[in-house]
């Protein structure tokens, strides 16, 4: 169980070590501490590794992942888990903006807060934000589930496609082409799963709002010119 | 890009220890402005007398200014040197002749004035311009510094933050108005001088201008959202207070901490880790367009 200060040594080392593991390495669970707000830390990992990063980290952690589970006990800065593919990333402060941008995979879970553009461009993955998100949220959502047990800020879903968005608390204002849709069965079976991965408790999935596509943005069409 | 580091003490037993932390807040957000770095300490005020930074070219002889001026003054005039830097201390009686005798002079320029501020900025790393300026052994009760990526005007001592338009007035900006050549003409108008083709420079004369037209700070950041166009992030000093204002898009990052000894603004959360008691501070992302404000009273 390797400990790495990433004050006393330097960063790209221990990227590094993480991208050198084998399928068949018994160094499963790394912690790193002293993170004061690095950036890019445990990013592009490819291995069913655990790491635990005891502080505060800056932009783009655990980007890219695969397979690992990170917890940061702290808060993210910008970008955690931006693209990630799979596995699990979670955050027990807050989150910056951006985050889970562009995932295309695996569940990040913030206990916190998570600022503007949570879940931005988000390509399969799904996020569960215990607290609130920022503005325009879920911008450009293709695929994927985001599940905010707080209030979404200004503009949420804009220009969404196929993925789906589910808010416990208020929306301040819908983004174009996003709207509230039903919350049929089926929905809060998939909802209670990621509730339960997230370990969520004493929340119902009947407490959620869906929100979606009204699939009116996928082509261009003159009478819609304005919404762009 | 750019760098923006500010620090508000509320316990006064660390006001000897203020240049030292924004210094090492400074040095932190390098890559984010290596270009030049600057910054405005708030140190103690001295009743019925006024501080003015002036700002001369490399190896300027202060010493013989100062005699000079003390002719003009009536009475020696008491000063301290920081590199390209010395900030006068006179009784408010004097200053308008000392001031008088420098318009027009050549290699020196007056570039702050405050009750309890004064202004240092140049060219250099950030570590660089702290130590020449002897940032380490400032003290006071608030400080607001900045490190600098030029994008809107050229790498010059004159546009380096923090911009002061206004007696104990800075703002330091990351970011860039589009809107600021208009409001720019509209201040020039209204009797306003600026030094720069600088946006920020703009931002802290809209400021200003509010200020002196009677707005509170509070009032003056909030119409500041409606009056200025584009992206920023501004921390912005007065002799009493410090406030934080980011663009209703929240374009550029922000971050900040509080704990019952003092409040900090960093550009990223790197700036803040050595502040005594960060472990325990609240750290939180300042949400956009909303005033945050501390003041002393």
């Amino acid at each position: 169980m390797p400990t790495v200060d990433i004050a006393s040594s330097p960063l790209r080392e221990l990227n590094s070590a993480l991208h050198k593991l084998t399928p068949n390495t018994n160094e499963t669970h790394w912690t790193v501490s002293n993170p004061r707000g690095q950036h890019n830390i445990a990013v592009g990992l490819d291995f069913p590794v655990e790491i635990e990063i005891d502080g505060h980290v800056g932009y783009y952690c655990a980007g890219m992942n695969k397979q690992a589970r990170v917890t940061v006990r702290g808060n993210a800065g910008q970008g955690v888990a931006e693209n990630m593919m799979s596995g699990r990333v979670h955050v027990t402060g807050d989150a910056s903006q951006a985050a889970g941008a562009s995932g295309n995979g695996g569940l990040l879970v913030i206990d916190g807060n998570a600022s503007a553009r949570c879940g931005i461009s988000m390509k399969g993955i799904d996020i569960v934000v215990k607290g609130s998100v920022g503005h325009l949220s879920a911008f450009m959502a293709q695929a994927g589930k985001l599940v905010v047990l707080g209030d979404a800020g200004e503009a949420l879903g804009d220009s969404i496609y196929e993925a789906q968005l589910f808010v416990r608390g208020t929306v301040t204002s819908l983004g174009a082409d996003c709207i509230e849709k039903p919350l049929k069965d089926e929905h809060k079976v998939e909802l209670k799963k990621l509730l339960d991965d997230a370990g969520v408790e004493g929340v119902s999935p009947d407490e959620f709002k869906r929100y979606g596509s009204a699939r009116k943005l996928y082509h261009f069409h003159i009478d819609n010119v304005g919404s762009y | 890009m750019c760098g923006i580091a500010g620090l508000f003490l509320k316990d006064q037993k660390l006001a000897p220890e203020l240049g030292g932390l924004l210094s090492g807040m400074l040095e932190a957000l390098s890559d984010r402005g290596p270009d030049s770095a600057g910054f405005a300490v708030y140190g103690d005020r001295d009743n019925g007398q006024i501080k003015l930074t002036l700002r001369a070219a490399p190896s300027f002889d202060f010493a013989e200014l100062m005699a000079s001026l003390g002719k003009v003054a009536g009475a020696p005039i008491s000063y301290q040197v920081h590199d390209t830097h010395a900030v006068i201390s006179i009784s408010t009686d004097r200053e308008a002749a000392v001031a008088s005798a420098l318009v027009g002079m050549k290699d020196v320029d007056m570039v702050a004035r405050g009750k309890r501020m004064a202004v240092f900025k140049e060219v250099g790393l950030p570590a660089d311009v702290a130590k020449r300026f002897g940032l380490n052994t400032m003290t006071g009760t608030h400080a607001v510094g900045h490190t600098r990526m030029a994008t809107e005007s050229a790498v010059t001592t004159n546009g380096a933050h923090p911009f002061t338009t206004g007696t104990d007035q800075c703002l330091v900006h990351n970011g860039s108005l589009s809107n600021h050549n208009d409001v720019r003409r509209e201040l020039i108008r209204q009797g306003m001088t600026f030094r720069t083709e600088n946006d920020s420079e703009v931002a802290a004369g809209y400021i200003s201008s509010q200020m002196a037209a009677g707005a509170s700070l509070q009032d003056a950041m909030t119409s500041s959202l409606s009056a200025l166009d584009g992206f920023y992030t501004f921390v912005i000093g007065t002799e009493t207070g410090f406030g934080v204002l980011r663009d209703p898009i929240a374009c550029k990052p922000a971050v900040m901490a509080e704990t019952d000894r003092w409040v900090a603004f960093g550009t990223e959360y790197r700036a803040l880790v050595d502040l005594p008691g960060i472990d325990s501070a609240k750290v939180w992302e300042p949400e956009p367009a909303r005033v945050y404000l501390w003041e002393r009273h």
